[in-house]
């Protein structure tokens, strides 16, 4: 049951991603050129009912579909990894222009050299776990 | 319903980032994509090769599920629900494009240039994708997450990891696009 729901969200997701434009590698080049305003607007939108959202769940204690007690994992401290990691995604983000997400979703809209990135993307997650020891954090 | 069609404007979309991650908070789990691309890594038997992907990915079973509709849901998108998939960028990012020779700027989804079979074929745009998708998931699982992870999840709940993560992702994607792409296109 909550394998279909799953696939839905991700359904729709998928769809949001495509319909928006936040899938276009020419949406993302225009952002980073700072020629429109629609990116920072998906972005920031998101964010500012996100962040009223978790508020909301935190000081109501809202309970999950299923009864149970919502826990944010709050990220690790830290700044090496999240800085340098960040601008390597970013280099990356900007150069394939696309993000994680917006991968899959291409894969399904039929743009198919970009399980090239895909494949790109398993590498370097693996080339990760191989050098992580040797990474500051 | 002619407006389902079209792309979608931003205050339509952003709420509708919102609302998916809402979903899957109240279903009980964190929105997040990258973390796939680790379990798939398990998967194809990586954690043989390094203890970072020793873990039980079937604890993650419910994130591929919902990979597996973002992929239906780029299908739905593109071929359900939309007319035209030219997007229509600003003019002026039109000319700077035409200038570094992406003449399918305002034309098409994604440039031809780099996002065709023929294209690939040249090598250039065969490198070009591949190092952008090592960069991509070497980086999101460096800092821990992604744009959904950080930029969406992690600022929403207001953690500072998740900003320094953005500004990273900003001085990233700037530098690639302001000092590198005149370099490489």
């Amino acid at each position: 049951m909550r394998s279909i729901g799953y696939l839905l969200i991700g359904i729709f997701f998928g769809i949001v991603m495509f319909k928006s434009e936040a899938a276009s590698w020419f949406r993302i080049y225009e952002m980073f050129q700072f020629q429109s305003f629609h990116m920072y607007g998906i972005m920031g939108s998101a964010l500012l009912l996100g962040v009223i959202g978790v508020q909301i769940i935190k000081r109501k204690n809202l309970k999950s579909f299923f009864g149970e007690r919502i826990s944010f994992i709050p990220k690790e401290k830290g700044f090496s990894r999240y800085m340098y990691g960040g601008i390597i995604f970013g280099l990356g983000w900007a150069l394939a222009g696309a993000c994680p997400g917006p991968i899959f979703t291409l894969i399904g809209a039929g743009f198919l050299p970009i399980l090239i990135v895909f494949i790109g993307s398993l590498l370097g997650t693996f080339l990760y776990g191989l050098l992580r020891k040797r990474l500051p954090h | 319903m002619e407006w389902i069609f079209e792309p979608w404007p931003w205050y339509v979309s952003g709420p509708l980032i919102a609302f998916t991650m809402f979903l899957l908070i109240f279903i009980g789990k964190q929105f997040g994509m990258s973390s796939n691309l680790r379990t798939m890594c398990t998967m194809c038997g990586a954690d043989s090769k390094a203890d970072f992907f020793d873990f039980d990915w079937k604890s993650q079973r419910w994130n591929l599920i919902v990979v597996a509709g973002a992929i239906i849901g780029g299908f739905i998108g593109a071929n359900l629900l939309s007319d035209d998939l030219s997007v229509a960028i600003n003019p002026d990012t039109v000319t700077i494009l035409e200038d570094l020779g992406f003449n399918s700027a305002g034309k098409a989804y994604l440039p031809t240039e780099i996002y065709s079979w023929e294209a690939v074929g040249g090598i250039k745009a065969l490198i070009i994708l591949l190092v952008g998708g090592i960069l991509i998931g070497f980086g999101a699982r460096y800092a821990g997450g992604c744009t959904s992870g950080h930029a969406i999840s992690g600022l929403s709940n207001l953690q500072l990891p998740s900003l320094i993560a953005v500004t990273g992702f900003f001085i990233g994607g700037l530098v690639m696009v302001h000092l590198l792409f005149p370099l490489i296109f």
